[in-house]
């Protein structure tokens, strides 16, 4: 009975854990360590169990992240548009790779895979945003309005 | 065949930040009517006699679903609206619920009524973040007007993980685990969210509902063909002039999809349900868009003529081998084999074993993974195969074909 009711806890726990790393995301940028190993006391789990959620989900990150994180949609409707301009083209201007964050920390970059906007290809998102129709001076004029 | 709108009738129509004019579009008056007039089983019957099958991708009859999750043991049952499209090349499910978000609140509310259940989740992709105050806005003023005294929506977002559109993984990513697919049986109606009868529904397959339960079964199972009844919604992107979303009736002809409507020229080939789907070429252009013959979840993409068809399938292998959830074996070091030989031949360094690997490999991928994405992870390997033969055989290293090992 008693190893019943611990099972129900943890189940309990484990709905929760997206929902709080998300959160934690949202708040400090990324999850670190602590933040983990936090989170996974505070809802009874595992750390390797929290630690194994967190690298799943590709939204979730365990380096620290830009203020803005660019995601340049990758997929092949977006190809079809020239998307590797686009992508040589904020490499220039940031002056870093896919995967990398700018020493002063405002922003990272990243590649993605098909974010839902092919009739707008090529395509971008930065943090919860979506730009559509994109091209160099386009790009330009959006990197510069960010904060 | 023509266009016809019942998924999107109401899309530019009326206003999605506004109930009101929902209500001047029969809104409500099918969950009025099911309620009233008719009961869960009379519901279910007919959505069965629609012929309603899922827009998801495997076409599962829609009625046979709900059946099945009414008729197991339960008391708490749940209703999944997968709002999770994550298959390249579609965005048909945003387009929707950017201006309709309404229909799908009342379908999921049928829904419910008839497989008795009180709960209903929205998952929607992490990627589509910013529709959340949209449909909560919807669910919002549904209960405000009295709509969903007996069934409760929430919205649950996703993460950023494709394999989360199947919907094994998707129940284990609203239970906050890894999104990795489960074995079956034992299937969702049976034992699904927290292990507890579920349906999962397609956001296009919902948004037919409302209008198969005010016009009736017959009403819609005399559009399409034997075995594809209603319309399916598109997504076209790619090599046209027109990319966008359009509603035709299941049985029309690619042809006039990709050259009538989005205004394409000059194709090579087209991708019809991304990157699990199949790969035509332009003599299949007057292939028929139905369950019997090639659907998938509607995402068609446009190759012109000028394109290189090893590049396509190898950038469409990489988005597999990357969005793999790892759990079985075929599908997680199948995508991997796969991608690496289509990368030798990207590099013009096949060879005519890799060829015989590739076709070996695809059958044991296609019967022995656990969920769709391996299954059909071959697809589009094996047709550019088997229309697109001498793309792979110019890009083979000459010695190799000579037979030489390396």
């Amino acid at each position: 009975m008693r190893k019943k009711e611990k099972t129900l806890d943890q189940s309990k726990g484990q709905r929760d854990l997206l929902v709080i790393l998300k959160e934690a995301e949202d708040k400090f940028g990324y999850l670190s360590g602590k933040c983990l190993t936090e989170i996974a006391e505070s809802l009874g789990l595992s750390i390797s169990e929290v630690y194994g959620v967190a690298t799943f989900y590709s939204f979730f990150s365990t380096k620290p992240q830009g203020k803005h994180i660019i995601r340049i949609c990758k997929s092949l409707p977006c190809f079809l548009k020239s998307n590797q301009t686009i992508i040589e083209f904020v490499k220039k201007e940031l002056g870093i790779r896919p995967g990398e964050t700018t020493p002063d920390g405002k922003f990272s970059f990243q590649l993605t895979n098909c974010i839902g906007a092919c009739d707008g290809a090529p395509a971008m998102m930065i943090n919860n945003d979506v730009f559509t129709d994109l091209n160099p001076g386009k790009i330009s004029k959006i990197l510069r309005s960010c904060k | 065949m023509p266009e016809k709108q019942i998924v999107l009738r109401n899309c530019g129509i009326i206003d999605p930040k506004r109930i009101a004019t929902y209500l001047e579009r029969d809104g409500f008056k099918a969950l009025k009517k099911a309620k009233d007039e008719i009961t869960p089983d009379g519901v279910i019957a007919e959505i069965k006699a629609s012929g309603l099958r899922g827009r998801g991708g495997a076409g599962f009859p829609c009625g046979l679903k709900w059946e099945l999750a009414r008729k197991s043991p339960g008391d708490r049952k749940y209703v999944i609206c997968n709002a999770d499209e994550g298959e390249v090349g579609t965005f048909k499910d945003r387009y929707i619920l950017e201006r309709d978000p309404f229909t799908l609140v009342e379908a999921m509310a049928i829904a419910g009524y008839a497989i008795g259940s009180n709960k209903g989740y929205i998952y929607l992709r992490g990627e589509y973040h910013y529709l959340i105050d949209l449909l909560t806005n919807a669910i919002n003023q549904t209960k405000e007007l009295g709509f969903l005294q007996h069934f409760d929506i929430d919205i649950y977002e996703g993460a950023g993980a494709y394999v989360c559109g199947e919907e094994s993984a998707l129940m284990d990513s609203i239970e906050g685990k890894r999104g990795e697919v489960r074995y079956r049986p034992p299937f969702p109606p049976t034992k699904g969210l927290w292990e507890e009868p579920t349906i999962i529904n397609n956001v296009e397959t919902l948004m037919n509902i409302p209008q198969i339960i005010l016009n009736g079964a017959q009403w819609f199972s005399q559009l399409g063909t034997e075995r594809s009844k209603g319309t399916k919604v598109f997504s076209v992107a790619g090599d046209v002039k027109r990319p966008g979303v359009y509603e035709l009736v299941l049985g029309s002809h690619l042809r006039e999809l990709v050259e009538g409507l989005a205004l394409a020229e000059r194709i090579k080939m087209v991708q019809i349900g991304g990157a699990t789907g199949r790969v035509i070429p332009y003599e299949m252009i007057d292939t028929p868009l139905a369950f019997e013959t090639i659907l998938g979840a509607g995402a068609i993409t446009v190759f012109g003529e000028d394109r290189d068809i090893i590049d396509t399938i190898y950038r469409t292998m990489e988005f597999l081998a990357e969005e793999s959830c790892g759990k079985c074996t075929p599908c997680r070091e199948g995508t991997e084999v796969m991608l690496e030989i289509l990368g030798r031949f990207s590099r013009g360094e096949g060879a005519e074993k890799d060829i015989k690997i590739l076709q070996e490999l695809s059958s044991v991928m296609m019967l022995a993974s656990l969920c769709g994405l391996g299954q059909a992870a071959p697809n589009p390997v094996m047709d550019s195969l088997q229309y697109f033969r001498s793309a792979y055989n110019n890009r083979m290293r000459k010695e190799i074909k000579a037979g030489v090992m390396r």
